[in-house]
């Protein structure tokens, strides 16, 4: 059976409600760890963590610099930084120039979560009002990932979405209820022992 | 091997060329962020391979000097993060005030933006005259234009609201002359900085400091190089001398983190213990 070892999401304008409807699906013990970029404010204050903390049962942070990947957190990037996975599995930061108008970008967090994870990763595209995503989502599936989109048809703003099914890198285009159910279910069955 | 693999092995080999034969040494930056940077890079040179540049940049030097100012990301802006400076003001300078000279280093000055927010800071509290700033970094052409201090005009609105957040109440204005679509800098501010090529990954301690700046720089090494730079920071203070991060930075986890007081947590401002 297939395992899935990480969780990348990437959501723009619109992001706060789907996610809290999203994150708050979670339970305790889900064990991939989630890592999101989310564009904001670039001075945004950590009111939105504090937020996400209260509706998750998992632990919300921002990532640090050099921070060790762990299952039961849901990390955020912070505002103004572009946010990167280390072979190891730690976190890198950094502030390049923007990408898609963008720090941080969806496409630098999915680029290098490939690099890493490669075939064992889950990446999402929620609402949002640029294109940012589409082609880490594109790479994700092309290396073997499972990628999913929420509906445009819900998304608060559908241009994101719309962007990632037009490059062709959605294998399911979900509402944002069905995507938190199926990611409950694969962790499940992965956590499930198997005898052989 | 996928080729991803195989990839790492040429992104290490390239490293390596570069740094035997410039001394450039990019072998300890966060390997993901100069990953990107040589993919980058390698897209605007039209080679397909990593491994197709090692040659071009072994007897090419105008190719290497590409690279350098490629790799180096100059990001910057003036008064960033507004509320550190707002803290430098608060924290700092009465420190600095009691000394009868004051000298400073600014690592990674990138094209300036930050070392003229702190000549003005020091102007306004009365403390420029008696300093001496050295800002350095390892970038020849952004050195240039921190020199010459032109911005777009288009940068000024932020710039003046950074420094009105960051606690000043003078007219911006009063710092820098607009000509066409550009900004110079007033040549006041520019009297007491030094600037010169120093790379914090090869070069070593140039004088003794009462306070110094490297913010969004460590963020881009890997932890050996973060210590390498840390410990000369520390043997580059004064007792009691400051040292400031980028809030995203840390001395958490270095080798220096028991010879530093933590000062103010949010802006990342630390003091050498005595
Ligand atoms: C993102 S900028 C930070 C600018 C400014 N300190 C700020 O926070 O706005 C990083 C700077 O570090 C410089 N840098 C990177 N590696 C360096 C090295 N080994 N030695 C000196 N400077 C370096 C780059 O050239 C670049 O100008």
């Amino acid at each position: 059976m297939k395992k899935y070892k990480a969780v990348v999401i990437g959501v723009s304008a619109g992001g706060m409600k789907v996610l809290t409807k999203l994150l708050s699906m979670l339970p305790e013990n889900f064990s991939l760890p989630v890592m999101i970029v989310q564009h904001l404010h670039p001075s945004q204050s950590d009111f939105y963590i504090r937020h996400f903390n209260e509706k998750c049962a998992l632990t919300v942070k921002e990532a640090d610099e050099k921070e060790k990947i762990q299952s039961g957190y849901v990390y955020f990037a912070p505002p103004n930084y572009h946010l990167l996975i280390e072979e190891d599995r730690s976190f890198s930061l950094s502030c390049d120039e923007k990408v898609n108008f963008s720090r941080p970008s969806v496409d630098v967090l999915f680029e290098s979560a490939v690099d890493v994870y490669h075939s064992d990763l889950i990446g999402i595209i929620l609402t949002g009002a640029n294109n940012d995503g589409a082609y880490g989502l594109q790479l994700i599936k092309n290396n073997g990932g499972l990628t999913l989109v929420q509906n445009p048809s819900e998304a608060e703003s559908a241009v994101m979405p719309q962007a990632a099914i037009a490059a062709g890198g959605a294998d399911d285009i979900l509402s944002a209820e069905e995507i938190g159910n199926l990611l409950i279910r694969l962790d499940k069955k992965q956590q499930t022992p198997v005898y052989s | 091997m996928t080729d991803n693999e195989i990839e790492k092995i040429e992104i290490d080999l390239f490293l390596e060329a570069v740094f035997r034969r410039y001394g450039y040494d990019f072998t300890h930056y966060a390997k993901a962020s100069i990953r990107r940077r040589v993919r980058n890079f390698l897209q605007k040179t039209g080679y397909t391979r990593v491994s197709e540049m090692i040659p071009e940049v072994l007897y090419n030097e105008s190719f290497f000097a590409n690279l350098v100012f490629d790799f180096s990301v100059t990001v910057t802006e003036m008064f960033r993060d507004p509320d550190f400076f707002l803290s430098v003001r608060n924290m700092i300078f009465p420190y600095l005030r009691t000394y009868p000279f004051i000298k400073i280093w600014q690592a990674g000055c990138a094209t300036g933006e930050e070392v003229y927010s702190l000549a003005i800071l020091m102007t306004e509290a009365g403390l420029y005259e008696k300093s001496t700033v050295f800002a350095t970094d390892f970038n020849d052409p952004a050195l240039k234009k921190a020199k010459e201090g032109i911005y777009p005009i288009k940068n000024v609105k932020d710039f003046t609201a950074n420094y009105q957040k960051a606690g000043g109440n003078l007219s911006f204005a009063k710092y820098y002359h607009a000509q066409y679509d550009s900004v110079i800098m007033d040549k006041y501010l520019k009297q007491r900085i030094t600037f010169a090529n120093h790379n914090l990954a090869t070069d070593g301690v140039f004088g003794e400091m009462h306070l110094i700046l490297c913010r969004n720089v460590l963020i881009y090494f890997d932890r050996e190089l973060q210590n390498r730079v840390l410990s000369l920071f520390k043997d580059s203070l004064i007792h009691k001398g400051f040292l400031c991060l980028g809030t995203k930075e840390s001395l958490q986890f270095s080798d220096v983190c028991d010879d530093f007081k933590l000062i103010d947590a949010k802006n990342k401002i630390y003091q050498k213990k005595f």
